[in-house]
């Protein structure tokens, strides 16, 4: 009786030191590493910051073409995703019923679980499928790789569209029932107003997702130097691959800070995204708790 | 009257859930049929011992073995570590720190894999290189990382239950004369089994899905796990180091092959969970 107490005691002593010790360590290194390479020839190294920001000359040795790619990625990846994921949710949280939805949301939760190296392998296949039929010349491009993130991302927002439309309360529909608004009405004007600081989370959330995956966009045309991307059939670079590419195959210290400075940028970046995405859903609470 | 709302529906609400099921179900076909075609066409050469695309041999039973190796292993270290960080939560840990810990956890969420496996890479590795030999991208490195990684994801889903189930019987326990910890043991996490269970599955989907820790730090070698210090190549490894290095041709059968495994590994865990969270539903109504 005794013993069990004291055996989960000395596991919560170890699971908590074990993740509080290696996380603290692994964020000190990095940081520590990284924070003297954040200077402007760490995005740009000698060429002059406004021209290799409007990519007028190229930059060999900084990591702005890198950052570039991802910005450019994730907005397409958005671009894709929002529309499709957020219309899923409303449908799913406002319309379907019965076995469609049951089945929606299966087939959502599945593919949620999908390891991002399959969603590549997919690009792949595609890009293999369009040459032997279409177009013979086709090879993997950042549309691709969008592709790959968008149905990637897509379940997270597919689902906190959702949730965040179910979490209202249910005097918002019965007032506007009561005004006289139809169905539509009601959620135009009354629920996709209130549900919108949840649904942007979701965006957010999903953007964060995008930008940080790396095993997709391994397989869908990213390489290690093409500057600044080039169309939507072009190749990218992109930041998680760079520091990838960094840990595996650096020739010299130069490149290895270059690889923390980049580690640190990711980081700083997506610590960002997911901090703006806990706030969208925290406000959001906070503001219907009293109501449910 | 579901007739009735069927037609009331948007038409841009039907036309974006069509759009989202035709991309969810044209990964699947296409995953699957590739599958399928590359076990057909491969053969039973793909379930040998032997790679190497030089000599037509694409077997991919050891990196079988090592996913299935790898996964476990991490599970196991990762499950006693997020139990364990529970624990610390709701019953042995004091206010502040545990606090500190739960947003620790939180703020894991976000980090991306790659950042892990880049500073574990110069961290962790000549670390272990130094104190237990070999080259330091072993099996073992890998474990201890991929535990790391997973134990967000895994505490977070522990989570929901346990503080739902503790908030439900502390006072009853206290008036009992039970402490806090005593609570937790006795009462809660015996009351809290099924999504303990559940977390494991969760966990260990996205360890054996997970692409970046084992191609950084397991070392990719082919062979079949057979010490810790070993070097060992996942299937998702595999997949990322083949087709970006461009081997080419009948290669591909074998991808498509372990692709489609780790789909169906992925969906029965996912599965499983599903059916691990319905009994607890189901119960608590």
């Amino acid at each position: 009786m005794k013993s069990r107490t004291i055996i989960f005691r000395i596991l919560s002593y170890i699971g908590a030191a074990y993740v509080i010790f290696s996380c603290c360590a692994l964020a000190a290194f990095i940081i520590s590493n990284g924070l003297p390479t954040l200077k402007s020839e760490l995005f740009f190294a000698d060429t002059p910051p406004l021209d290799a920001i409007f990519g007028l000359r190229p930059v060999w040795d900084g990591i702005w073409p890198a950052m570039a790619g991802t910005l450019c990625l994730v907005v397409l990846t958005m671009l894709m995703a929002t529309v499709p994921a957020i219309g899923c949710g409303i449908y799913l949280a406002r319309f379907a019923h019965g076995r469609i939805k049951s089945m929606l949301s299966l087939a959502i939760d599945m593919i949620a679980g999908v390891p991002s190296i399959v969603m590549g392998l997919f690009g792949f296949v595609l890009i293999l499928l369009l040459r032997r039929t279409v177009a013979p010349d086709a090879t993997t491009c950042i549309a691709v790789a969008a592709l790959c993130l968008a149905i990637l991302v897509l379940p997270a927002i597919t689902v906190t569209t959702r949730s965040s439309i179910e979490s209202l309360p249910e005097v918002l529909e019965l007032t506007g029932a009561s005004l006289g608004f139809s169905e539509n009405q009601i959620l135009r004007h009354l629920l996709l107003p209130a549900a919108a600081r949840g649904i942007f989370g979701g965006i957010i959330l999903g953007a964060g997702r995008a930008a940080e995956d790396t095993a997709v966009i391994m397989l869908t045309g990213v390489v290690v130097n093409s500057g600044l991307p080039a169309g939507l059939a072009g190749k990218f670079e992109a930041l998680p691959f760079l520091i990838y590419y960094t840990a595996a195959q650096y020739m010299d210290e130069s490149e290895l800070m270059r690889g923390f400075g980049a580690s640190l940028v990711l980081l700083i970046l997506s610590a960002l995204l997911a901090g703006a995405a806990g706030i969208c859903r925290k406000s959001m609470e906070r503001r219907w708790k009293g109501l449910k | 009257m579901s007739k009735d709302k069927i037609t009331r529906t948007p038409l841009w609400l039907l036309a974006s859930a069509l759009c989202a099921a035709a991309l969810l179900s044209s990964v699947f076909v296409f995953i699957t049929v590739c599958a399928a075609d590359g076990i057909i066409m491969g053969g039973s050469g793909l379930f040998t011992s032997l790679w190497a695309p030089e000599a037509k041999s694409f077997g991919i039973m050891p990196m079988i073995a090592a996913t299935a190796a790898l996964s476990l292993s991490s599970l196991a270290l990762g499950w006693l570590v997020s139990l364990g960080c529970i624990c610390f939560i709701h019953g042995f840990g004091g206010k502040h720190i545990s606090a500190f810990l739960s947003l620790l956890l939180r703020v894991m969420t976000a980090v991306p894999t790659v950042v892990y496996g880049f500073a574990s890479v110069f961290l962790l590795v000549p670390v272990i290189r130094d104190a237990l030999g070999g080259s330091g991208f072993s099996w073992f490195t890998a474990t201890l990382v991929l535990a790391l990684l997973i134990t967000p994801t895994m505490t977070l889903a522990m989570q929901g239950a346990v503080s739902q189930i503790n908030d439900r019987y502390a006072l009853t326990s206290a008036s009992l004369g039970l402490s806090r910890g005593e609570n937790l043991i006795y009462v809660v996490l015996p009351a809290a089994r099924d999504s303990l269970r559940g977390a494991a599955l969760l966990g260990f989907g996205r360890a054996a899905g997970d692409t970046m820790i084992p191609t950084m730090l397991a070392g990719n070698a082919v062979r079949y796990p057979a010490s810790p210090l070993d070097a060992i190549r996942t299937l998702t490894a595999h997949i990322g180091l083949v087709l970006s290095s461009d081997v080419g041709g009948t290669a591909y059968y074998s991808l498509f092959a372990a692709g489609g495994m780790l789909l169906v590994m992925s969906l029965a865990a996912n599965l499983l969970f599903r059916f691990a969270c319905r009994g607890i539903s189901g119960r608590s109504e």
